[in-house]
């Protein structure tokens, strides 16, 4: 008998194509995600050293993070100069290194991290990485999947491999049923503020239990994008039969026999009794609360229903970091988070822009208008998410309420295109960071559930969504 | 890349915790298609204000730190987002060695691969060497990988961890690619073996 793996075990042993004494691999990839913003840097090292990229076929491309999103995008080109130059780079690196393509006239164009699992690049025991941090999210199908930096994109462009060293077990168990109102965003939230930023640091996380379990693919996704705010290299999500239902017929998941001998492998994926994790986190589902960040650290964390927390309420070097974000956000220590009034509504992201999420919004914003006044917005993660919507009637939801419908993007989750917020202005945001400046200089950003923002856009302050539903 | 030698130089204290990849270089620095010039965006928000004026307090703005190539910062440096951006501004600016009680993963491992050393104390050493640092450009802080240690300007000497591959890498400034290539028949191999067990990837 062999000693008792963990499912990270599992998938990194299968994925190990060279060891040196150290402990150093060079781990194979499966799938190789390539974005705009941290690849050209990379295809241009390949061009000045004469390589070529190593499997093109298991290299796809597509540009997200600083195309618009605005519906006149279709006729034009890109007005930022600079975005331009890096989206045109894109494309001719696409095509001049032979690798698949999803242009921005491509229906099925969208975020990186929402297109690899939509066209079925995405299964169970691959590895996965992209040029992004949150890669995590491909974690959801039981792939161990993880951002790396410009460097590690050439390398993998070059050898279709990645030197790593293993990285530490954790296990992340959510116990018991979810309350009504509380969503995959609460969960992955409540994590991050029970770890840390730091708390996942050094760890593969793999998240489980009954209130895991009962997650769509869309909702573990979720889960799974945010590991990395909480540090964890990669985030981990056994599959199941919601797992392989959700592959099955995609355009790139396997077929006839190929399909049933991937489904007998994926089928032993899974941690065996008695592995051993170096760190267990166990939070119950049932006290899970619709959750809010305050300040501009995704730890900065709180139930709906609390107040600013005074910065002498934290230890060490937190203490100072919490005043700056409470003077930067502008808020009072003691202020109800509900008495916080917003003036812009996002919702999208890689984190929160698949079908699932825009379903959980408009079933909050229906027949219902929002606040005069506010500035609300719907980014589809993809084009084809963003058919579908129009398909089921959520768009119709979304005009009607007062929100602009966009075309897919990474929009307002970073501020590298045209919808940035301005100076001061404060955002309810279904993204995964509230970083100083990430949806634009001096920007105020609370992370919230795509119902939670519906319901702010609604009221024009944060909202407990339980009010309303 | 460059060999990392022995260093002699100018420390900066960065208490703060947390120190993000948007703080080290906001995101409407990346859309360069290259790799240098961006030191004079590094810490960008902090230091400058709106119209491009530096910020007179900012540490790296006082006379005494112009020429920082240690920064010793607080817990957690270098979180956020995957973007080598961070460590290219921060060699450009001519750092060449960050120490902090942590790092995040991606930013640690991409430092290595740009010439920068994160070297990891506990906070005691941290203190010690924070307090060292606000001494401004009398002071010299000593980093020598070789040895690995960090030596403050009153001579205190502390030891540090640092994984053996990578040290070796870095002194002798070697290319990852380059030292992969020598293992491709691993990789064919690897690949041969996959086409028959699990074609569908
Ligand atoms: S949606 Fe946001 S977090 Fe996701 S890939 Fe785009 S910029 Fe990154």
């Amino acid at each position: 008998m062999t000693a008792p793996k963990t499912l990270y075990d599992k998938i990194w042993d299968a994925h190990v194509a060279h060891e040196q004494e150290d402990g150093t691999c060079l781990l194979y990839i499966d799938r190789h995600l390539v974005h705009e913003v941290t690849s050209p840097q990379a295809f241009e090292g390949l061009r000045m050293a004469g390589r070529k990229v190593r499997a093109p076929e298991k290299t796809i491309a597509v540009p997200d993070h600083n195309v618009p999103t605005t519906l006149d995008r279709v006729s034009g080109v890109i007005a930022n100069e600079e975005s331009r130059i890096q989206v045109e780079a894109l494309d001719k690196n696409a095509k001049e290194f032979g690798v698949n393509y999803y242009p921005v006239s491509d229906i099925r164009q969208g975020i990186v991290h929402i297109v690899g699992p939509e066209q079925g690049w995405t299964l169970p025991g691959m590895t996965v990485v992209c040029g992004d941090s949150h890669t995590a999210t491909h974690g959801a199908f039981g792939a161990l999947a993880h951002g790396i930096g410009t460097s590690e994109v050439e390398h993998v462009l070059a050898t279709q491999t990645l030197i790593q060293k293993k990285s530490k077990n954790m296990k992340v168990e959510i116990t018991g049923k979810l309350k009504p109102g509380v969503t995959a965003k609460d969960i992955t939230l409540a994590v991050i503020g029970e770890t840390g930023t730091a708390g996942g640091t050094g760890y593969v996380i793999e998240y489980c239990g009954e209130a895991i379990r009962d997650l769509s693919m869309e909702g573990r996704m979720t889960v799974c994008n945010m590991a990395i705010e909480g540090g964890a290299r990669a985030g981990l999500i056994a599959p199941d039969e919601v797992t392989f239902e959700y592959v099955k017929g995609r355009p790139h998941a396997p077929k006839g026999a190929q399909w049933e001998a991937a489904l007998n492998w994926w089928k032993t994926l899974y941690t065996d009794e008695g592995a051993h994790f170096d760190k267990v986190v166990t939070l119950k589902g049932e006290e899970i609360e619709p959750v809010v960040t305050w300040g501009t650290s995704p730890e900065d964390v709180l139930p709906i229903s609390a107040v600013v927390p005074a910065p002498e309420s934290f230890k060490g070097g937190k203490v100072d970091a919490a005043k700056r974000a409470i003077e930067y956000m502008g808020l009072e220590v003691g202020q109800k988070l509900t008495d916080i009034q917003i003036d812009t509504v996002f919702i999208g992201s890689c984190t929160n822009g698949r079908i699932e999420d825009l379903r959980a919004a408009a079933e909050i914003l229906k027949g219902k208008k929002i606040k005069d006044g506010m500035r609300a917005m719907v980014v589809p993660g993809s084009g084809l998410v963003r058919a579908q919507a129009e398909e089921e009637g959520l768009a119709d939801i979304f005009k009607e309420a007062g929100f602009e419908w966009r075309l897919a993007g990474c929009s307002m989750c970073l501020a590298m295109n045209p919808d940035q917020l301005a100076e001061g202005e404060r955002c309810a945001s279904t993204s995964n960071r509230n970083f100083e400046g990430r949806q634009g200089y001096k920007g105020r950003t609370h992370l919230v559930s795509p119902a939670m923002a519906a319901a702010a856009a609604i009221t024009g302050h944060l909202t407990d969504v339980r009010e309303l539903m | 890349m460059e060999k990392f030698e022995k260093l002699t130089g100018i420390a900066a204290p960065m208490p703060l915790v947390n120190i993000d990849t948007d703080m080290i270089i906001p995101k409407v620095f990346l859309k360069t298609i290259k790799r240098s010039g961006l030191g004079v965006n590094l810490f960008d928000e902090m230091r400058y204000d709106r119209q491009g004026n530096e910020n007179p307090d900012f540490v790296l703005n006082k006379p005494q730190y112009r020429d920082t190539q240690i920064l010793v910062a607080g817990d957690n440096f270098g979180c956020g987002s995957s973007r080598e951006h961070a460590p290219w501004a921060i060699a450009d600016f001519g750092i060449k060695c960050v120490i902090s009680t942590s790092f995040a993963d991606i930013f640690y491992n991409n430092c290595f691969k740009n010439g920068i050393l994160p070297i990891v104390m506990p906070q005691e050493v941290v203190d010690v060497l924070m307090k060292d640092a606000e001494k401004g450009s009398n002071a010299r802080m000593v980093v020598d990988l070789e040895a690995q240690t960090v030596t403050t300007s009153d001579g205190e000497s502390f030891p540090f961890e640092v994984d053996a591959f990578k040290k070796h890498c870095l002194l002798e400034g070697l290319d990852d690619i380059g030292l992969t290539m020598n293992n491709v028949k691993d990789i064919d191999a690897f690949e041969g073996k996959m086409a028959q067990e699990r074609p569908w990837v």
